[in-house]
This record gives C-alpha cells, sequence and structure tokens, in this order.
C-alpha cells in the first residue's frame, strides 16, 4: 500500500468513525482489509483501494467496520465491573428504589461480552424479580458485532476468557462446541448498531455509560466530543466507565475521576464523594 | 516461588502447560496419573493443582475425591484441565471440590485468565 493510499484510507475510517488509523501498523491495516477484500470480490488490497476512491458506500462501511478492534471478553478488567457492582450499582439502588428502573449502556459492545457481563452482575442482584426494569443498551459500529452480540453463542476460546466456571454453567447453555447466553440475560440487552460520532438523541436518561477502550483510538478532539454528548444523557448522579488507559483530564471537566477507583468516573462532585466515602 | 503439580498422561501438554506456568513464576512438578500425583501430594503438598481427568490407573476425579479426604487435602486449588467439556463433568467437578475447570485445547490467555479466576496471578 502506497503513503497516498494509506492516507486516503485513514481519511475515510476518521470521517466515518473518528478512528486514528496507526500508521506505524501497516500490517495490522492490510491484515483487517484482506477478509474485506475477499468479501467484495478484490484480487488485491490496492485493487479494494481503487475501487473505494470511486466512492463506493458500502465498500466504505466495510472498512471502516473491519479496521474497529474488537477483542474482548467477559468481565475485561474485572476492576471495572467489581467497581460498578460495589459502588455504584448500591447508589443507584437506593437513589431508583421509587422508580425501579435502571438504563445502562454500553457504548462499544464488540460481539456483546461487556453488556452480558453487566447483566449477569445485575441478575446477580436480583433486581428483575424485585420488579426493577432494566434497560441495557449496547451498541457498536460494527454491525456484525452487534449481530453476534445478539446471537449470543461464544466459542470454546471466548468463553474460558474472564468466566469463572460456575459463571459459565449458571449462565450459558451448552450447543456442540460453543455455550449460549441464558434466555433471561439475552432478554435483558437490547443490541443496535451506532456510531459514536452519531447525534446521542435516542438516549437520555442513562444511569451508567461503559464506554471502555474506545477512546483510545480517537484524537483529542474527538475524545472531548464523546465526552461532553456522554454527560448531557447521563443523569445527574450517573457513573461513566472507561477503558484502564483512558482519562477525562483535560478532555471533559463534567467527569470527576475516583482515586481508589481508576477506571470509574462520577458525574459531578456529590456523587464523586458519595463514592470515595463507600470506597 | 509457588508451585504446581502438573497431572496429565501426555507428556506434551505437560511440557507446554510447565512452560506457561514457569513463566508465570511457578515452580512446576509433573505427574503421569493420579497414583502418581497422589504420592506427591503426600510428599509435599502444592498450591496449585492442573488435573487431567482421563489418565490410567487413576484418573483426575477419584484422584480429586481421594485428595481432598488427605490430610492438608483442601488446601490445593485445583483447576480441571481436560478434553471431558460437557456441563455433566464440569458439575462433578465442581462437587468433588475443584476450584476451576479448563476445557481443552487450551491456550496461555485461557490458563492466566483461570489462574486469575482463582487468585493466583
Amino acid at each position: 500500500m502506497t503513503d497516498d493510499d494509506f492516507s486516503f484510507l485513514a481519511q475515510i475510517v476518521r470521517r466515518r468513525s473518528g478512528l486514528i488509523l496507526p500508521a506505524h501498523k501497516p500490517r495490522f491495516v492490510t491484515g483487517q482489509l484482506a477478509p474485506v477484500a475477499r468479501r467484495f470480490g478484490f484480487r488485491s488490497i490496492d485493487g479494494l483501494i481503487a475501487e473505494l476512491r470511486h466512492g463506493r458506500d458500502s465498500l466504505a462501511r466495510a472498512v471502516t467496520e473491519a479496521m474497529t478492534t474488537n477483542e474482548s471478553s467477559f468481565f475485561r478488567d474485572k476492576p471495572a465491573f467489581e467497581q460498578f457492582r460495589d459502588l455504584v450499582l448500591p447508589h443507584l439502588i437506593e437513589a431508583r428504589a421509587k422508580a425501579k428502573r435502571l438504563r445502562i449502556w454500553s457504548a462499544a459492545c464488540a460481539a456483546g461480552q461487556e453488556p452480558y457481563s453487566i447483566a449477569m452482575l445485575l441478575d446477580d442482584a436480583g433486581l428483575a424479580a424485585k420488579g426493577w426494569s432494566i434497560d441495557l443498551i449496547a451498541t457498536d459500529l460494527s454491525a456484525e458485532m452487534v449481530a453476534r452480540g445478539e446471537e449470543g453463542l461464544y466459542s470454546h476460546f471466548e468463553i474460558q476468557r474472564g468466566l469463572a466456571i460456575r459463571r459459565l454453567v449458571a449462565n450459558f447453555s451448552q450447543e456442540g462446541g460453543n455455550w449460549r447466553i441464558a434466555e433471561n440475560l439475552r432478554r435483558m440487552v437490547t443490541f443496535r448498531a451506532f456510531n459514536l460520532l452519531d447525534s446521542y438523541g435516542w438516549l437520555d436518561d442513562l444511569d451508567v455509560v461503559f464506554c471502555r477502550n474506545v477512546l483510545i483510538y480517537f484524537d483529542a478532539k474527538t475524545k472531548a466530543s464523546v465526552l461532553d454528548k456522554i454527560a448531557e444523557i447521563l443523569q445527574p448522579d450517573g457513573a461513566l466507565v472507561l477503558g484502564h488507559a483512558e482519562l477525562v483530564r483535560g478532555l471533559s471537566d463534567a467527569f470527576v475521576p475516583l482515586d481508589h477507583a481508576p477506571m470509574l468516573f462520577a458525574k459531578g462532585k456529590a456523587v464523586a464523594q458519595r463514592y470515595a466515602a463507600a470506597g | 516461588m509457588r508451585n504446581c503439580l502438573v497431572v496429565d498422561d501426555s507428556r506434551v501438554i505437560r511440557k507446554v502447560a510447565c512452560r506457561i506456568l514457569q513463566d508465570l513464576k511457578f515452580a512446576t512438578d509433573e505427574a503421569e496419573d493420579g497414583l502418581a500425583a497422589l504420592a506427591a501430594c503426600r510428599a509435599r503438598m502444592p498450591e496449585l493443582i492442573l488435573l487431567d481427568w482421563n489418565m490410567p490407573n487413576m484418573n483426575g476425579i477419584e484422584f480429586l475425591k481421594t485428595l481432598r479426604r488427605e490430610r492438608d487435602g483442601q488446601r490445593p486449588i485445583v483447576v480441571f484441565c481436560t478434553t471431558e467439556n460437557d456441563v455433566a463433568h464440569i458439575t462433578e467437578a465442581l462437587g468433588a471440590g475443584a476450584n476451576e475447570y479448563i476445557m481443552k485445547p487450551f491456550d496461555r490467555g485461557i490458563l492466566e485468565a483461570k489462574l486469575a479466576e482463582v487468585g493466583l496471578t
């Protein structure tokens, strides 16, 4: 791939998704493009890029989706889920006791491992049985990943990373060599393909947003814009969960980092103090 | 250094598992069946046992049941590592006192994840 082709490709992917292609990883980029080239019947990456220059929308969409990193696992970065379970959830259960309603968004859900991990924790808390209404919204840029999440079927290798065996037996059923998420957990999650650069108008009054390991692929301006939009749709005492390498400092004033819970960010000082006292 | 006994009748599996465990700062010992594993445990009880199911002389589940009745036999963390990948076997293993369960084939990532589950990373 020529430098010019790479720049053209990077421009398309950035415009459509905000993702910054790693210029120092050309092999990663061509590796991700290869299956797309095969799917669209191109003999080479050069042929794919030539067609892309003609403005074929379906190809541009497929190329953009292929550039997203879909590596995930159940309960990935376990402390983030422990912080959600031990700090955020008890606060919300108390604060929403009257309405008995929780709205949680998993903003980059990959094949569903993150929202289903959250669903397992909510199920552990027995909220559905206590009459709570749970809206667990899961989105991803990749329609293919969203379809996989809806399917809820995971391979032997996917299922063994991050899931304790007792949880696997309790929350999945075996189908040949694969494992399917339990129906009560699948029903808890609504999947939808969504681009984080688009309007968040359809999302409102959220209690918690998980937006993990996405911001690292954006430039500072896009990071700040995404954080601003998340702040707008979060409840005043809502919480944001980011990836372990992601920070808000210098990007957003809406979120308060917590010393003892590095992946958790409170919207506003009052709730941050509450979490600090609980931790 | 933490000690792990790798119990498997396959020399290749023992070698692969030991290499990964040594990378993870475990000292490793090997046993080729349940009887040899029991003798090793009686000589020195390890902190971790990685245990195959199907082996000659004494299989994994018989070994585990016997181990748990031994003096200090409750102490080791036992992680099954087997091709018996169905719920009935998993349930039987947990009932007999297994702490975790790896379904073969496995890789380094899975072994590391399972050790994290039992608090050993």
